[in-house]
């Protein structure tokens, strides 16, 4: 027996009021307008609980703990209501044999239905037995529970692209999803963490579409990974304005001035921090005083300190989306921030001495 | 190995050999093995870190400013802990002193984590070992109601709300699709809670998951993220502007109020929810006095919370700091994180090795060469382990000694500690535990005791976070509004070459990292972390680590159902990402598996 999404919310006593709420919200937060509200509802009064199978390999579980930050929806409900979370070993109540005794089930009885979420990532060396589950390497059991998936969810930087343990010089030769699992279609949503509500935006998505969000070349949503921080930073008009932090604790941080100068990688972040925010939109890392360590960015451990000032990447326009600047710009440097702070910072001079006429950059 | 005598144990491992694999409920991947007798009470216990990543060579030749945001990666569910161990680290190697405010700020963040770790270890990782989800739907909601009005003045209490939430317990469990729940061991005998106490405590389950998200918004305000909030060598990144223009981007009057309001929101959960709900599950289990371990023997803490800033000697310090070896409550040995006897690290049994065998190494100059080997008495192969064998090599976790002793660390080996100093702050809630439960001081050590000094620390935190805000304010109607010290942010200023320590104790123990700087970039990197401790294989000797001691002598009702190893496990709140970090220098002698 297969319950619709719909059926169980209200069956765990949501009222149709609260329901559609739910529904709005989930709009919103999608950036949708109202006419979809209808849609998404009915896409939840007819559909089951779709399972899913989070497997863990090498991380440091920060991808669960910002999942269960999630403000909306909770991730109570998210687990309770919206998904069927039937293996994740690290909430589940089962253990052992037990536990290993789940995935088989879930896999036949729902074989090319369940969605395969993986936070961490296999590593290939040592036999591949630097990450052991049920006595086997994990790379085995990824690619067993992979089999008979519907898709994959690459959650965090780990999964997508290898991470921490990563870094120079890898030594466990750690590997993202996608480069272990060639032939199911595979959503990556990368940080370190990612952001709680585009964890679930991301599985909302899926749930009431029924299909794959949107993705750029390098298969992140473009809803939530289409533009960098500093496009949408509300410390840009300082940035524009030549107004920066140089050193800690300094005049310019005090009053809230752009970290450009302090080693910001807002500039070649694509990411959801400066829209979305964390954990509920209290803040963001610039917010709260720090650059952007860049920590959603394939790599990002190896592109020299968080405190280098960003030279290698080109100014693009807000417009400008991950694919077309992945495909100009990577490599190409130009210091083209760098000059571009340059001149906001010669602006800055010149209107300081009298209002000349430079509505130009 | 056949029979043996270590530390006040028998170890036996003649009889059923029962592996679970994995360890689910805790943070990482562990695999635990113990051999039962004809009365199905444990008699050797193994336990094996499961993974590891190698961080610590991956540091080295890095910017030693960076080195935090590497180090806070090893463990995302004690985010925060490892990236303040190695901002203090750096800080210590360069003569780095902080301002007040930062000590605050930095104090009031471990505090958060504190408080927020405990919160879910208790409800998310550990009380569906005591607790029978399935039970709480035989529950009478009124009686219920009862129960929670006569523990608590917690307002979300009456007959009315336990009967939503046991409605949509039951539609839940209804529907088949128990997706966390399933396979549970529900109904087995070693749970004890009348359905009344299942049923509130399943509800505490669901409120605390909605609460915890609002505690570590503090970690948001000033570090700007959670989990990962950012730090900085020589302070803290958040600048305060409580007067002037420009205070809207920065820590400012609304912000510091914002903290404020969640600290109290927290006090009020965890004294009002999580305290009287452990005290009234505690009182069910009295009997079940097993998993003592190592905690009646040999237990130590590093101290950390330093009161004023830049002094890391135990009398400023306020979390209590020392070592009790054999039992011995009567003296606190002083512990040394600089001296190259007292802390050194094994690798016989461990899936490494060092370039002379059988010898401890200081942090300092440790080493690490990945070594993955079975035992020959191992069965199965090397890529699909039956039954480990654990008189050979056996985990990816090193056995660090203290003066050769196994030691148990976390919130219960701060407690005892505290409790032998005779600090009020320790001592009292632990008295006060024991005579509401009506047991004697030899109770707490215990799984149950471990289990209630985390809820004790707790709260102890969540009090502690009242009283660094209010420093914290305080300082700011002082003048003081500095966040961070940058004269010596340029590595030009910095010795050529030069060492330092730094500790904290995270949530599940003493954690220290040790660092070697030399030509600007780190030379050297070494971790030592809470479960490195605690989930310690055997050495040398044969001594047994914290896991393995906790595990023996312990009854399980069903052989084939692992709840009584699981509680016990759980009672230390394992964090195996943290424990095996540590990695090989060059990354040699590696074997790929072959990937299509």
């Amino acid at each position: 027996m297969v319950e619709t999404f719909y059926e169980v919310m209200r069956r765990q006593g949501i009222t149709r009021r609260s329901f559609l709420k739910y529904c709005s919200l989930t709009a919103a937060s999608l950036g949708l307008g109202p006419a979809f509200v209808p849609k998404i509802a009915h896409a939840m009064e007819t559909k089951p609980r779709t399972p899913v199978l989070w497997l863990h390999g090498l991380e440091c579980t920060c991808c669960s703990e910002s999942f269960i930050r999630s403000g909306h929806p909770l991730a109570k409900d998210a687990v309770l209501s919206m998904i069927s979370l039937d293996y994740d070993d690290t909430i589940m109540t089962a253990a052992g044999h037990q536990a290993e005794a789940i995935l088989e089930e879930v896999m036949t009885r729902y074989k090319g239905n369940y969605i395969l979420a993986v936070e961490g990532n296999p590593p290939l060396n040592q036999e591949g037995m630097s990450c052991i589950i049920g006595g086997k390497p994990f790379i085995e059991q990824l690619k067993h529970v992979a089999k008979d998936c519907k898709a994959i969810i690459s959650w965090g930087s780990c999964a997508s692209w290898g991470c921490v343990q990563a870094a120079k010089p890898n030594p466990t030769q750690a590997t993202p999803v996608h480069k272990v699992i060639h032939d199911k279609p595979i959503i990556k949503v990368p940080g370190c963490p990612p952001i709680a509500e585009v964890m679930t935006g991301v599985i909302t998505y899926m749930l009431t579409f029924d299909r794959l969000p949107e993705l750029d070349r390098q298969g992140r949503p473009k809803m939530f990974y289409g533009q960098r921080i500093h496009d949408k930073c509300y410390r840009r008009p300082h940035f524009d304005a030549g107004q920066f932090a140089e050193a800690w604790d300094d005049e310019g941080s005090r009053k809230g001035y752009c970290l450009y100068k302090m080693g910001c990688k807002g500039p070649t972040t694509y990411n959801a921090c400066s829209t979305v925010r964390w954990n509920g939109g209290v803040s963001f890392p610039i917010q709260s005083g720090h650059g952007c360590i860049g920590c959603s960015e394939d790599g990002f451990w190896d592109k020299g300190s968080f405190y280098d000032r960003v030279t290698d990447i080109q100014q693009f326009g807000v417009e400008s989306n991950a694919d077309r600047v992945g495909g100009a710009a990577l490599g190409v440097v130009g210091a083209a921030v760098a000059a571009h702070a340059a001149v906001s910072a010669i602006k800055q001079s010149r209107s300081k001495q009298s209002d000349v006429n430079d509505k130009q950059g | 190995m056949g029979a043996y005598e270590t530390q006040g144990f028998k170890l036996d491992n003649s009889g059923k050999r029962v592996v679970v694999d994995p360890v689910t409920r805790i943070e990482g991947h562990m695999r635990v093995e113990v051999n039962l007798d004809s009365n199905n009470v444990i008699r050797n216990a193994v336990s094996t870190g499961t993974m590891w990543r190698g961080l610590e060579v991956i540091l080295k030749g890095r910017d030693p400013r960076d080195a935090w945001a590497f180090t806070e990666r090893i463990c995302g569910v004690c985010t925060g802990t490892h990236a303040l161990t190695s901002v203090r680290a750096v800080e210590d190697a360069l003569n780095i002193q902080i301002p007040e405010n930062a000590n605050s700020i930095r104090n009031i963040m471990q505090l958060t984590l504190q408080a927020h770790d405990h919160l879910v270890h208790f409800y998310h990782l550990h009380a569906l070992d005591w607790v029978d989800v399935v039970s709480a739907l035989k529950a009478d909601p009124k009686k219920t109601s009862e129960l929670a009005q006569s523990i608590s003045s917690w307002p979300l209490s009456s007959p009315g709300y336990f009967r939503d939430v046991q409605n949509r317990l039951k539609k839940f469990v209804e529907s088949g699709q128990l997706g966390p729940f399933m396979n549970g061991y529900w109904g087995n005998p070693a749970y004890k809670l009348p359905p009344e106490a299942n049923l509130m405590a399943v509800t505490h389950y669901l409120e605390a998951l909605d609460f915890q998200k609002e505690i570590v918004k503090i970690h948001t305000i000033y570090g700007g993220k959670n989990p990962h909030p950012n730090w900085l060598v020589g302070g803290v990144p958040c600048a305060i502007n409580v007067h002037d223009t420009g205070a809207v981007g920065a820590i400012n009057m609304e912000r510091l109020n914002l903290v404020s309001y969640i600290i109290d929101r927290t006090i009020d959960f965890i004294d009002n929810v999580y305290i009287p709900d452990l005290l009234a599950i505690a009182g069910f289990y009295k009997d079940w006095t097993h998993g003592g371990g190592l905690s009646s023997k040999s237990v130590m803490s590093y101290g950390d919370i330093p009161d004023k800033a830049n002094d890391y000697s135990a009398s400023n310090l306020m979390l209590p700091r020392g070592a009790i070896i054999n039992g011995d409550l009567t003296k606190v040995h002083e512990v040394d994180l600089r001296d190259p006897s007292q802390i050194q690290e094994f690798v016989d049994h461990s899936w490494f090795k060092y370039r002379e065998a059988g010898k401890g190494l200081h942090p300092w100059d440790g080493e690490t060469e990945a070594h993955y080997e079975l035992g020959k008495n191992a069965k199965g192969t090397s890529t699909n382990i039956e039954q480990i064998d654990e008189g050979g090599k056996y985990s990816w976790i090193k056995a660090p000694r203290w003066k050769g002793h196994a030691m148990e660390v976390g919130p219960l080996s701060r407690y005892i500690i505290g409790y032998v100093q005779k600090k009020p702050e320790f001592k009292e809630p632990v008295d006060m535990v024991l005579s509401k439960l009506g047991l004697p001081l030899t109770a707490l050590f215990s799984t149950l005791g471990r289990t209630a000094a985390r809820g004790l620390e707790a709260s102890w935190a969540a009090h502690k976070m009242r009283y660094f805000q209010d420093k914290l304010m305080a300082n700011l109607k002082a003048g003081d509004l500095a966040t961070a010290n940058i004269e010596k942010w340029d590595p030009s200023t910095w010795p050529k070459e030069t060492k330092g320590v730094g500790f904290t104790e995270a949530p599940r123990g003493a954690l220290g990292h040790w660092v070697r700087i030399k030509d600007g970039r780190i030379d050297n990197y070494q971790c030592v972390v809470p479960t490195t401790w605690n989930g310690s294989p055997r050495d040398s000797k044969g001594q047994i680590g914290a896991f393995e001691a906790s595990l023996m002598n312990t009854p399980v009702a069903l052989a084939d159902q692992p709840l009584e190893i699981l509680r016990t496990l759980h009672s230390f709140d394992p964090c195996l990402a943290c424990s095996t970090h540590v990695m090989a220098p060059d990354g040699q002698e590696m074997t790929r598996v072959r990937v299509r």
